[in-house]
C-alpha cells in the first residue's frame, strides 16, 4: 500500500517536470546564490530571500509545466488584452518608483504590467499565427508585427528599456520562426544598413554622445561610462582562473555598481576568471539546447512558436547581460537570468520554462 | 482536422513540408545562438587573457575611488550687497533605502535617538516616492552637536544610515523676494532627464539640488558651478586613506542684482495686509529695482522638500500667495491705459492737443450708454484735461474713432500682450485685444466677431484688456524713456567669485518707438498735471521732486449698463484693484513704477500713496511712514 502511495504522490510532482531541463536550472541558481554571496559582502538575509524567490519561482515553474498547453492557448488573447490595459493604465495613472512609471496601483497591490507581457506577448503571437496557419499571408505578419510594436513602445516610454528590448527580440524570434519571408528580413536588413547614416546625422549630440561612449567609456567616467569601466576592470583582472570566491577586488571594495542585480556577472566574472566563464556559458547552452530540442519536437505551431521563443528570449537575456558587462552593448536594464539578485524576473523564467516542460511532456496527450 | 478529411494526401505533405522549415529555421537560430556564444567568449578571452595584465593592474591601482566634490552654489545679492540667496554647511542624517529592509521600524528606532517629527517623517516619505532606491535621503536636517554624538554612538545599530555634512542653501530674506530670487529644490526624475539632454548630468552628480523658480532656475546654469573630481585612495573595507589628486570644484557664480532690499522692504511695508503687485524699474536701462507680489510665502520652506501640510496652506489659501502676481497675474489696466491711447490718437492724426471735446458723463454707442465714472461728466475736455482727470467720455469717442485695429496694434508697440523678456521664468503674455485675437481665442464664429461696440469700452482699459503689472511698468518706463524701449531684468551682473569677473547683463535698447517727441512730451506733461492738479495730487502733495503718474481703476466685476458701482455694496473680493502708473523725476526720470493693490477700489486712493512712498525713499532716501488713505478721492 504504501510504496503504491508514494510511487504515485512522486508521479504527479514528476511526471510533466523536464529532469535535464530542471538540472540545468538548479545548477544555474546554485551558482546565483554562491555569487551573490559574495556580492553582498556574506549577506544572509540577501541570500536567503533569493532562496525564497527561487522556490517560489520553482513552485511556480511546476504548476505550468502541469498546464496543458491548450489552456495557455485559451488564455493568450484575454491576458495579452488585460497586459495591453495595464500598460495603458501604468502610463496614465502608473505610479513612479526610482523615477521610472511602471507599477500600477490596483487597489490591493502593486503590480508591474510590463512584466506579464513577456508572456503574454510570446503567447499572443504564437495564438495568433497558430489562428491562421492555414492561410498565412503577409497580411498576418504585419497585424503580428503591430500586436508587438505597441506593447514595447509602452513599455520603452516608461522607461524599461531593458524589458522593450527582450520583448522586442522574443517577437522578432516568434516573426521568424513563423516563416516571415526571407525576402522581407533581406530588405529589412538592407533598409536598416542604408538607413544607418542618416539616423546618425539626425541623433541628438547627447545620443551620439552615448552611443560613442560605448565605444571609449572613458569619455563619460562620472555618467554612464562609470558602470562599464568598472565592470570590464573586474572581467579583466579576473584572468584565467578568476581571484577566487570571495576575494575579488573590485566587487569588495565596492566599485562595482549594482553589483547583485544586473552587474552581478562582473563579480562572478573576476571571481571566477574565463574557466567560470565558459562553465557558465556551457550551462546556459545546455539550457537553450534542451529548449531547440524541446521546440523542435513540439506538436502544435502553437507550442513550437511559443517555445522558441521562449528558449530564444532566455537566451536575449543572457546574452545581453554578459555583453553589458563585458562593454560590447551598451547599459541596459536587464538581470542575468537565474543568478541576478531579484524576484520578478526569476518567476518569470521559471514561468516560461515551466511552459517549456509542458509542451514537452503533454505532446502524447494531445491529438494532432 | 477537418481538411484532414478533404484532401488527407496533400495536407500531410504540406504539414510535413513545415515542419522542416521550422526546423530549419529553428537550426538557424541555434547557429545564431552558437555564434553569440562564441563572440562572448572571444570576448571574455580578449578581457581576460590578452589584455589580463592591462586591467589587473587597473584592478590592483583600483584602490582609488572617484568621488564627485559640489561645488558652492552661487551667492545672490542686491545693489549693495544685502544677501538674498546664500549657504551654510551643516550636519544631515541620510537614509539610504535600497540599502535598509524595514524603513518605517528604522525610523522609529532612530527617533529614540534624534528628533524626528511627524513633518519630517511626511517629508521622508513624499522625497521617497520621487526618487531612486540607492539615492541618500535626509530625515532630518540641521543635527545639534549633542544628536551627532548620540547617533555616532549608536550607529552600529544603523546599517544605510550616516551623518553627512552638506551645504543648504538659505534665503535670509524670507517671502520678501520670495517671488523674485525663487528657490531650489531636489532634483527630480524629469530636471534628471532635461540634464541628461543638455549633456549637463556628470556636472550634477553629487549634486541634489536644483533651481526651481525665479531666478535661481534662470541662472542655474551661471549659480550652480563645475563639480570636482577628487581621487581617493581606499583601504581593504573601502574607507578614504588618503587624498591623490584633486580637481577641484568650480563655485558658481554670483548674481548682483539692481533690486534694492530697501526699496523692496518699504514696498512690502506699504502693501501692509493688501494683495496686489509692484514692479519698479529705471527707465534708462530697464534694471528692475523693486519687484513684489503680495502675498509671497518663505522660500526656505522648499529647500528640503515642503512638507505636504504647508504645501496644501500654501496651495489652498484664497490669498494665492504661490501666484506671482507681478508677471503671472492679469489685470484690466483701467485709466492707466488713456496715456497710451492718447499717445495713439496724436500718432494717428485722431486728435490734437488742444481739439475739446464735450463731455456730459456719457457716451451714446449704437444705442447703448457708456457711463463717464464722474456723473454729469467734465464739460469742455481736451487732451491735457481728458488725462488729468481722467475723463473716460473722451476715450469712449476715441477708441470709436481710432477702431481696434489702429488700437491694438499701437499698443503692441509698447510691449502690451507680450511677455516682456524678463529674467525670471513664467510669464504671462496678457491679452492685448484685437479681431484677430478674438478670432484665436474663440470657437463659435458669432464669438469670433468683433463688435464695434466692444471697442468702446477698451479705450479706457476694460473690456477684454488684461496685462500684467510688469507689463504695465515697462510701458511706463518707455513712456518716460521718450519712447526708447528696454527688456526688463533684474540681474544687473553676473560675477566669477574667483576672477572677479563680470559679465554685465547688456542694457541693451530693444527698440525706438516711432513716436514723435512732441507726441510723447504732450502726453508726458498731462501726467505730470495728474499729480499737481489731478487725480494722483493728493498722493504728491509737498513732494520735493516733480513726479508724473496716472491713476486707474480696473473692475472686477461687470456693472450693468446704467447701474452704478458702489463700493461698500459689493463684498471685498470683488470690488475694484487699484492702479497706478509713475514715474519720476518728471524732466530726467530715473524710476518708474507700476502698482496694483487688489480690491481696493480707487487707484488715487489705494495705489498712488505707495507709488509716494517708493519715490520719497528712492529718491530723497526718505523711509515714510504710510499716509493715511486719501478719503476725499472720489474716482480716478
Amino acid at each position: 500500500m504504501m510504496p503504491r502511495t508514494i510511487r504515485r504522490i512522486s508521479h504527479l510532482l514528476t511526471a510533466h517536470v523536464d529532469g535535464l531541463l530542471l538540472g540545468a536550472v538548479l545548477l544555474l541558481m546554485a551558482t546565483g546564490l554562491t555569487v551573490l554571496f559574495s556580492a553582498s559582502n556574506a549577506s544572509l538575509p540577501r541570500v536567503s530571500s533569493q532562496l525564497i524567490n527561487m522556490l517560489v519561482a520553482l513552485a511556480v515553474m511546476w504548476v505550468f509545466a502541469n498546464v496543458p498547453p491548450h489552456y495557455l492557448m485559451r488564455l493568450s488573447l484575454p491576458v495579452y488584452v488585460v497586459g495591453l490595459v495595464l500598460l495603458v493604465g501604468v502610463a496614465m495613472f502608473g505610479e513612479i518608483v526610482n523615477g521610472a512609471r511602471r507599477w500600477l496601483n490596483v487597489g490591493v497591490t502593486r503590480i508591474q504590467p510590463s512584466e506579464l507581457m513577456k508572456i503574454a506577448v510570446p503567447l499572443m503571437l504564437a495564438w495568433y499565427f497558430n489562428r491562421y496557419e492555414a492561410t498565412l499571408k503577409l497580411r498576418n505578419f504585419l497585424v503580428a508585427a503591430v500586436l508587438l510594436v505597441v506593447p514595447v513602445a509602452l513599455i520603452a516610454r516608461q522607461p524599461d528599456l531593458g524589458t522593450a528590448v527582450l520583448i522586442f527580440a522574443s517577437g522578432c524570434y516568434l516573426l521568424f520562426l513563423a516563416g516571415l519571408s526571407w525576402r522581407l528580413i533581406a530588405g529589412i536588413g538592407a533598409t536598416g544598413m542604408v538607413s544607418l547614416p542618416f539616423l546618425w546625422s539626425v541623433l541628438h549630440d547627447y545620443q551620439r554622445q552615448r552611443i560613442l561612449t560605448l565605444f571609449d567609456p572613458t569619455q563619460d567616467p562620472l555618467g554612464t561610462g562609470y558602470h562599464t569601466i568598472q565592470s570590464t576592470i573586474a572581467v579583466g583582472s579576473g584572468g584565467l582562473i578568476g581571484k577566487g570566491w570571495m576575494k575579488g577586488t573590485q566587487t569588495h571594495l565596492d566599485f562595482i555598481p549594482e553589483r547583485t542585480t544586473d552587474f552581478i556577472f562582473a563579480v562572478y566574472s573576476e571571481e571566477f576568471g574565463l574557466f567560470g566563464n565558459v562553465a557558465l556559458l556551457l550551462l546556459f547552452l545546455l539550457v537553450i539546447a534542451r529548449g531547440i530540442v524541446i521546440t523542435a519536437n513540439a506538436p502544435t505551431l502553437f507550442t513550437r512558436l511559443l517555445a522558441g521563443a521562449i528558449t530564444l528570449t532566455f537566451f536575449t537575456y543572457a546574452f545581453v547581460n554578459m555583453g553589458m558587462v563585458s562593454g560590447i552593448l551598451p547599459v541596459v536594464g536587464v538581470p542575468l537570468p537565474l543568478i541576478s539578485y531579484g524576484g520578478t524576473s526569476l518567476v518569470t523564467i521559471c514561468l516560461g520554462f515551466g511552459i517549456l516542460m509542458s509542451i514537452q511532456t503533454h505532446k502524447k496527450l494531445v491529438q494532432t | 482536422m477537418p481538411e484532414l478529411t478533404i484532401n488527407p494526401g496533400i495536407e500531410f505533405r504540406n504539414t510535413q513540408l513545415e515542419l522542416h522549415h521550422f526546423r530549419l529555421r529553428l537550426a538557424i537560430m541555434g547557429g545564431f545562438v552558437l555564434v553569440m556564444f562564441v563572440l562572448l567568449f572571444a570576448r571574455f578571452a580578449y578581457l581576460q587573457l590578452v589584455m589580463h595584465e592591462h586591467y589587473n593592474t587597473l584592478a590592483e591601482a583600483n584602490r582609488i575611488s572617484i568621488v564627485p566634490i559640489v561645488p558652492n552654489r552661487g551667492v545672490i545679492v542686491d545693489r549693495a550687497g544685502v544677501v538674498l540667496a546664500h549657504n551654510y554647511s551643516a550636519y544631515t542624517l541620510e537614509i539610504t533605502p535600497g540599502k535598509v529592509g524595514d524603513l518605517e521600524g528604522l525610523i522609529d528606532e532612530l527617533a529614540r535617538i534624534v528628533d524626528i517629527t511627524p513633518k519630517d517623517r511626511r517629508r521622508f516619505r513624499k522625497l521617497l516616492e520621487e526618487s531612486r532606491r540607492f539615492e541618500s535621503l535626509p530625515i532630518r536636517t540641521r543635527l545639534s552637536d549633542e544628536e551627532i554624538a548620540r547617533f555616532a554612538a549608536n550607529r552600529y545599530h544603523f546599517a544605510g544610515v550616516d551623518v553627512k555634512a552638506r551645504l543648504f542653501r538659505q534665503y535670509p530674506q524670507g517671502e520678501l523676494f520670495s517671488h523674485v530670487v525663487g528657490h531650489i529644490g531636489r532634483i527630480n526624475q524629469r530636471e534628471i532627464d532635461r540634464l541628461e539632454n543638455d549633456g549637463e548630468l556628470s556636472n550634477y552628480r553629487g549634486t541634489d539640488y536644483i533651481g526651481k523658480t525665479g531666478l535661481e532656475q534662470t541662472y542655474e546654469r551661471f549659480l550652480h558651478g563645475v563639480t570636482g573630481v577628487e581621487q581617493v585612495e581606499v583601504d581593504s573595507g573601502g574607507r578614504p586613506v588618503r587624498t591623490l589628486s584633486r580637481t577641484p570644484p568650480v563655485s558658481g557664480n554670483n548674481l548682483v542684482l539692481k533690486l534694492d532690499a530697501g526699496l523692496q522692504e518699504v514696498v512690502y511695508r506699504a502693501f501692509g495686509d493688501r494683495r496686489g503687485a509692484l514692479v519698479a524699474i529705471e527707465p534708462a536701462t530697464g534694471s528692475v529695482l523693486a519687484f513684489v507680489s503680495k502675498p509671497g510665502f518663505d522660500p526656505n520652506l522648499f529647500v528640503d522638500g515642503i512638507d505636504p501640510q504647508s504645501w496644501n496652506e500654501l496651495n489652498h489659501s484664497p490669498d494665492r500667495p504661490m501666484v506671482n502676481r507681478a508677471l503671472a497675474g492679469t489685470y484690466p489696466p483701467g485709466s492707466t491705459f488713456k496715456p497710451y491711447m492718447a499717445l495713439a490718437a496724436l500718432t494717428y492724426g485722431k486728435r490734437t492737443p488742444h481739439q475739446v471735446i464735450s463731455d456730459p458723463g456719457y457716451f451714446m454707442f449704437g444705442g447703448r450708454m457708456f457711463r463717464d465714472s464722474r456723473v454729469g461728466g467734465h464739460g469742455s475736455v481736451d487732451l491735457y484735461k481728458s488725462i488729468v482727470v481722467s475723463s473716460d467720455t473722451y476715450y469712449y469717442m476715441l477708441a470709436n474713432d481710432l477702431g481696434i485695429d489702429a488700437i491694438s496694434r499701437f499698443m503692441a508697440r509698447f510691449g502690451f500682450g507680450s511677455r516682456s523678456g524678463i529674467d525670471i521664468p513664467g510669464e504671462s503674455e496678457g491679452v492685448l485685444p484685437s479681431q484677430e485675437w478674438k478670432k484665436r481665442r474663440f470657437r463659435k464664429p458669432e464669438q469670433q466677431k468683433w463688435y464695434a461696440g466692444e471697442t468702446i469700452s477698451i479705450g479706457i482699459g476694460q473690456g477684454y484688456n488684461a496685462y500684467t503689472p510688469l507689463q504695465l511698468a515697462t510701458a511706463i518706463a518707455t513712456l518716460a524713456n521718450d519712447g526708447v524701449m528696454f527688456r526688463p531684468h533684474i540681474v544687473d551682473f553676473v560675477e566669477d567669485i574667483r576672477t572677479r569677473e563680470r559679465t554685465f547683463i547688456e542694457p541693451k535698447p530693444l527698440r525706438k518707438l516711432e513716436v514723435k517727441p512732441e507726441h510723447i512730451r504732450v502726453v508726458q506733461e498731462a501726467l505730470v498735471g495728474v499729480n499737481k492738479e489731478g487725480t494722483g495730487r493728493r498722493a504728491f502733495a509737498g513732494a520735493q521732486y516733480v513726479s508724473a503718474g496716472k491713476t486707474g481703476t480696473a473692475q472686477v466685476i461687470g456693472i450693468k449698463q446704467g447701474e452704478k458701482y458702489v463700493e461698500s455694496r459689493v463684498q471685498e473680493r470683488l470690488r475694484d484693484h487699484a492702479l497706478f502708473i509713475a514715474y519720476a523725476p518728471a524732466d530726467k526720470p530715473k524710476i518708474a513704477l507700476a502698482v496694483i493693490v487688489e480690491n481696493s477700489g480707487f487707484g488715487a486712493r489705494a495705489a498712488a500713496p505707495i507709488a509716494r512712498q517708493v519715490f520719497d525713499y528712492y529718491l530723497l532716501g526718505k523711509d515714510v511712514k504710510p499716509v493715511k488713505d486719501d478719503d476725499d478721492a472720489t474716482h480716478d
